[in-house]
């Protein structure tokens, strides 16, 4: 080892943050960067399901709060954009990957919001599976990245109780409203368990990730952490289990749980779940339609800048 | 010396690594060299810091406390972006 990977590694093990500055392993600054600007891009792709029913929420204050919790996630991209940029990549190379399809974002986004039910289950399963994953990154080595983390989970609170008490307002309605619940539950809670990605003997990042701690709990501790805290809240909802062969495990203190449908999960992810295209297709959309303003800030820093000079003169 | 030549710049040291660089306060300097090393003199004679940000004070665009009502008064009525809106019943309370 190099003094530098030394000082690198006591640092990683003395739990002292990387700092932008910091000299750091390559591999390491391109791990993180991957991992970050794929977390950005599944805020701000994640917009668009919950973003689908603004519009058509029941009533004005689930608009205001649906309102307000896609305008958090877009608050997320950018945090998350800026502390990815401080590794030395720019946004346009981030987008461009995004668009590219390069760069990943979570699966979970590219399966359709076709009922209300569905901003609930969001809410409640995705945003609650994502605040899990999100606790244990409060703890990750690169220091923006941790203190981005910090912030968000302090914003994330209210998405999934909203979810839930919207979730709860169905499944104590009409024999209809509550079927509507089951229905999302049932679509959403597999997809909501593949988030925590692939198990950890599969994982092709894990390893170097875990020693780095960039990732500070494995996959398959973390979507337990999930099933488990899951159980009552479906329990008390008075809805079915999407999972029969669900059971508590005295031994492990753990809930046991069914398989999950890996060919579903890779299917997704190479492109084929519902939504994939029309997910870009409308970032691309929105990103061109949005080239003006972009234009008018160059022009106008142009301009000022001109003057500046000229007044010099 | 007289420090009415010497440009205004703020301070700002991260006490630990891992946490954020916070403002401690200002001093004269020549240029931003310079200004490191006053602060390192001036702020952290007690080992206070592992880093250490200066920044002119002239590049700082800041809010006006004045202003403070049309800037925030927005999220005044927005109570919904507080966990605590969502009342939920015990035995689901803890999200
Ligand atoms: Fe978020
Ligand atoms: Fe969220
Ligand atoms: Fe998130």
């Amino acid at each position: 080892m190099t003094p530098e990977e030394q000082n690198f590694m006591r640092k990683i093990n003395a739990e002292e943050k990387i700092e932008p500055k910091d000299w750091m392993p390559d591999a390491y600054r391109k791990n993180v960067t991957r991992q970050m600007s794929q977390h950005a891009h599944s805020e701000v792709i994640g917009m668009q399901p919950e973003g689908n029913w603004i519009t058509r929420a029941p009533s004005l204050r689930r608009k205001v709060v649906l309102l307000s919790k896609v305008q958090d996630e877009a608050g997320h991209g950018l945090y998350l954009y800026s502390a990815c940029e401080t590794l030395g990549i720019s946004r346009a190379e981030m987008i461009e990957a995004l668009q590219k399809g390069t760069a990943k974002y979570a699966s979970i986004f590219n399966y359709p919001t076709l009922t209300w039910g569905d901003v609930g289950a969001i809410g409640w399963l995705v945003d609650g599976a994502a605040i899990v994953n999100q606790v244990s990154l409060q703890r990750t080595s690169y220091g923006p990245y941790a203190r981005g983390m910090i912030r968000i989970c302090k914003e994330e609170s209210f998405h999934q109780r909203q979810g839930y008490e919207a979730l709860l307002v169905l499944a104590q309605g009409s024999p209809e409203q509550k079927q509507m619940a089951q229905d999302s539950l049932n679509r959403f809670y597999w997809p909501a368990l593949m988030m925590f990605g692939p198990h950890d003997s599969e994982s092709a990042h894990s390893a170097k990730s875990m020693e780095w701690k960039i990732k500070r709990e494995t996959n398959d501790d973390l979507r337990q952490k999930f099933i488990d805290q899951t159980v009552p809240q479906i329990e008390f909802l008075g809805l079915e289990h999407p999972d029969p062969a669900i059971k508590w495990n005295e031994e492990r203190g753990h809930y046991d749980h069914g398989d999950i449908d890996w060919e579903e999960f890779y299917s997704v992810i190479n492109g084929n779940g519902h939504c994939n295209r029309q997910r870009i297709e409308h970032h691309v959309a929105a990103h061109e339609e949005g080239a003006w303003v972009r234009d008018a800030i160059t022009a106008y820093n142009d301009k000022k800048n001109a003057n500046k000079i000229k007044n010099v003169a | 010396m007289t420090t009415e030549k010497l440009e205004l710049f703020e301070v700002f040291i991260r006490s630990k690594r891992g946490l954020d660089h916070k403002h401690v306060g200002s001093l004269h300097a020549e240029d931003h060299a310079q200004a490191l090393e006053y602060a390192r003199d001036c702020y952290t004679r007690r080992s206070e810091g592992v880093s250490i940000w200066v920044m002119k004070s002239n590049d700082i665009c800041a809010s006006q406390e004045d202003d403070a009502e049309s800037f925030y008064d927005p999220s005044d009525d927005k109570p919904y972006r507080h966990a605590t809106y969502y009342v939920l019943p015990d035995p689901v309370n803890n999200m």
